[in-house]
């Protein structure tokens, strides 16, 4: 499990509901699916369900690890947008020209909110809200405010093709998930994220490269967030960056929270992330398999946002 | 007494401040009105469209909605707390004011009011007393409240229109001195709000527990209180807001409000209130909305541009300025938060 934590002991069986929570909730809702729902357990439901919840996992990866050090990134779904804007543009170059140029984007939006939070020193709350305002503003402005139908077959083949029966955008997903998570927990850059997140001054006292470390995190969600809106745009085999990553911060931040990583810092779960994503996917698809309507859906996501934070709630021994 | 040692505290501090912090701090408290001011200045010159009594109204029209949901946001933030549910209130406000018209006027304000402030009040008790991270509560009250809205409207299918002759519509349409009344309903706000922040103990307690919520409540401030109060009233101005713009299209919109959170705290962060909480003025709030929508206004004066190029300009605008302010309270950060 990639984990790693400075934070301190909360009581035993609060830590284990915070640890676990999520993946004991993952687990009753997949056995009441395969219980009570219909056509759940088959193959083409499940590849369904995964390859709907690609592109926000893919960002909410990003986002574990800007929540690692205390701080957000509102800005994820404008950058899925401005990614797929900028893909058409280079797409009669080449696919590989197209994707460099809008993973190069991600990056871009990355050093700017990075080096905003990490040497401007502003909040990274608004830092990054500024790029949600700007760019999908941008993003607009590239594709003249008009969808764009893909036709580049390599771009459709990876957003609908498989290999042995497991759509490419799926297994795109678990390559990243796994790099992340590795990152995480075994690199050296993994170790001062989660330091610089726990305790920022301290990590400056201690030498780290703190600056550094920040603006690499935002550039890595940045990227990640790309990624994310070229995987949008070859599902839907149109770059519309109108609607392309619209909310996918909110998404981002909730399977994050809903996966165990606190909102304060110092602690990243990516696996705990992962389980987040999905849960939050399979809640949905229960309450439309059921017929049940998509404001009870905006509810139910409500109550499991409320429910997860209390879990993580700091327990300050008997203060009130 | 509170007033006295506050007196004392500033005049102590007026005597041991360097130019460059006075500078610094003006720009702080006044840079957005002198950048409005600027603006317009440009504008008048360069469309002849543009300083004309009518686009005032429509501006102040367009205004005046974001800027009754940003006064909530600025006494929010001020307290070192965020609300992103208010967007999603603002649009179930609306909603409801449109529902409940059909039981007369009263029941028109009444509904939205009540349900939003008790939004509001979920927000504050969940922050206050559960002590949640503001942020997520009120990020999950932003998805309850729009699916709140969606369960009463068929699912966003059902817009309601409001009889043209109820009293609450008129209020939304009719004009005082060729202002329409969600205009004049703004400013009274924006002067209540003024007079609350800066005259008041609750304003005062407001900017303590902004500066530090561990003093406040060690001075014997009642800090869970109070933030629970700031939120419940964030909720009903949202209401209360997502009620005029109903009234005044009158209709009740399922779709507005997305993302009017982020307008409402950019323009509280442009008007020079600090995000960290602890200092920021009612006045610049209505400076940072005004500057937002008389962007909007120019861009769409100039024409050939895409109204796209507003986000971008806003974000931009957005960026520079938190940009400056951090810049500039470095030299006096310990000044501000102590203010």
């Amino acid at each position: 499990m990639a984990e790693a934590t400075v934070t301190p002991v909360a009581a035993p069986t609060a830590r284990r509901l915070r640890d676990y929570g999520v993946y004991a909730a993952l687990g009753i809702l997949v056995a009441y699916n395969l219980l009570f729902t219909g056509n759940f357990a088959t193959l083409a439901n499940l590849n369904t369900q995964l390859v709907q919840v690609t592109p926000i996992l893919i960002a909410a990866l990003g986002m574990a690890l800007v929540i690692g050090t205390e701080g957000v990134d509102l800005s994820v779904g404008s950058v899925m947008a401005l990614s797929a804007a900028l893909l058409p543009l280079y797409l009669g170059y080449g696919l590989m020209p197209a994707l460099l140029v809008a993973l190069l984007g991600g990056a871009l939006c990355g050093v700017f909110s990075g080096t905003l939070v990490a040497v401007v020193g502003i909040q990274p709350i608004v830092a990054t809200l500024a790029l949600l305002v700007g760019g999908r503003g941008l993003a607009l402005v590239i594709a003249d405010g008009r969808l764009k139908d893909i036709r580049n077959p390599m771009l459709l083949e990876l957003g609908s093709g498989s290999v042995a029966g497991i759509p490419i955008v799926v297994l795109i997903a678990a390559v990243l998930t796994l790099i992340v998570g590795f990152v995480v927990r075994y690199t050296t850059f993994g170790r001062q994220l989660v330091a610089v997140g726990g305790n920022r001054s301290a990590s400056v006292l201690a030498g780290l490269p703190v600056r550094r470390i920040l603006i690499v995190t935002y550039v890595i969600s940045g990227v990640l967030a790309a990624i994310a809106g070229i995987v949008a745009t070859a599902r839907l085999t149109a770059s519309d960056p109108s609607a392309i990553g619209q909310l996918a911060e909110l998404s981002a931040i909730t399977a994050v929270v809903v996966g165990g990583t606190p909102l304060n810092g110092g602690r990243v779960r990516i696996l705990g992330t992962v389980a987040g994503a999905l849960l939050m996917q399979l809640i949905s698809a229960t309450l439309i398999k059921h017929n049940l309507p998509t404001s009870a859906g905006l509810v139910v996501q409500a109550v499991i946002i409320v429910v997860a934070v209390l879990l993580q709630r700091p327990r300050l021994a008997g203060a009130k | 007494m509170t007033a006295v040692t506050e007196q004392a505290a500033v005049a102590v501090a007026d005597k041991g401040m360097t130019k460059r912090e006075w500078i610094a701090g003006l720009v702080q408290r006044r840079g957005s009105v002198v950048v409005l001011a600027l603006v317009i200045l440009v504008s008048s010159f360069s469309f002849d469209t543009f300083a004309t009594l009518d686009n005032a109204r429509n501006v102040a029209m367009q205004s005046s909605f974001l800027a009754i949901v940003a006064l909530g946001m600025t006494f929010v933030i001020i307290s070192g707390g965020i609300d992103l549910s208010v967007g999603s209130v603002y649009a179930l406000g609306g909603v409801l004011a449109a529902i409940g018209i059909q039981w007369g006027s009263v029941a028109g304000l009444l509904l939205p009011l009540v349900v939003c402030g008790g939004i509001g009040l979920l927000n504050g008790a969940l922050v206050a007393y559960g002590r949640l991270a503001p942020f997520i509560v009120t990020l999950a009250t932003l998805l309850g409240a729009r699916g709140l809205l969606l369960a009463i409207t068929d699912e966003g299918a059902n817009t309601r229109l409001m009889p043209r002759d109820a009293v609450l519509t008129q209020i939304g349409q009719g004009t005082l001195l060729g202002f329409g009344y969600p205009v004049w309903i703004a400013v009274v706000l924006f002067a209540v709000g003024v007079v609350v922040l800066q005259r008041t103990r609750v304003g005062h307690s407001v900017l303590a527990i902004g500066g530090s919520a561990e003093a406040a409540r060690l001075m014997g401030l009642p800090v869970a209180r109070r933030t629970m109060w700031l939120y419940t009233a964030s909720g009903l101005l949202a209401g209360l807001s997502g009620a005029l713009a109903a009234a005044y299209s009158a209709s009740g919109v399922t779709i507005v409000g997305v993302g009017f959170e982020l307008d409402a705290i950019a323009a509280v962060v442009i008007g020079g209130t600090l995000l960290t909480g602890g200092a920021g003025t009612v006045g610049g709030t209505l400076a940072g909305v005004l500057l937002l929508m008389v962007i909007q206004n120019v861009i769409n004066q100039i024409g050939t541009l895409s109204s796209h190029y507003q986000s971008v300009v806003s974000g931009a605008f957005l960026a520079a300025v938190v940009a400056i302010q951090a810049y500039l309270s470095r030299a006096h950060l310990g000044r501000e938060r102590s203010t």
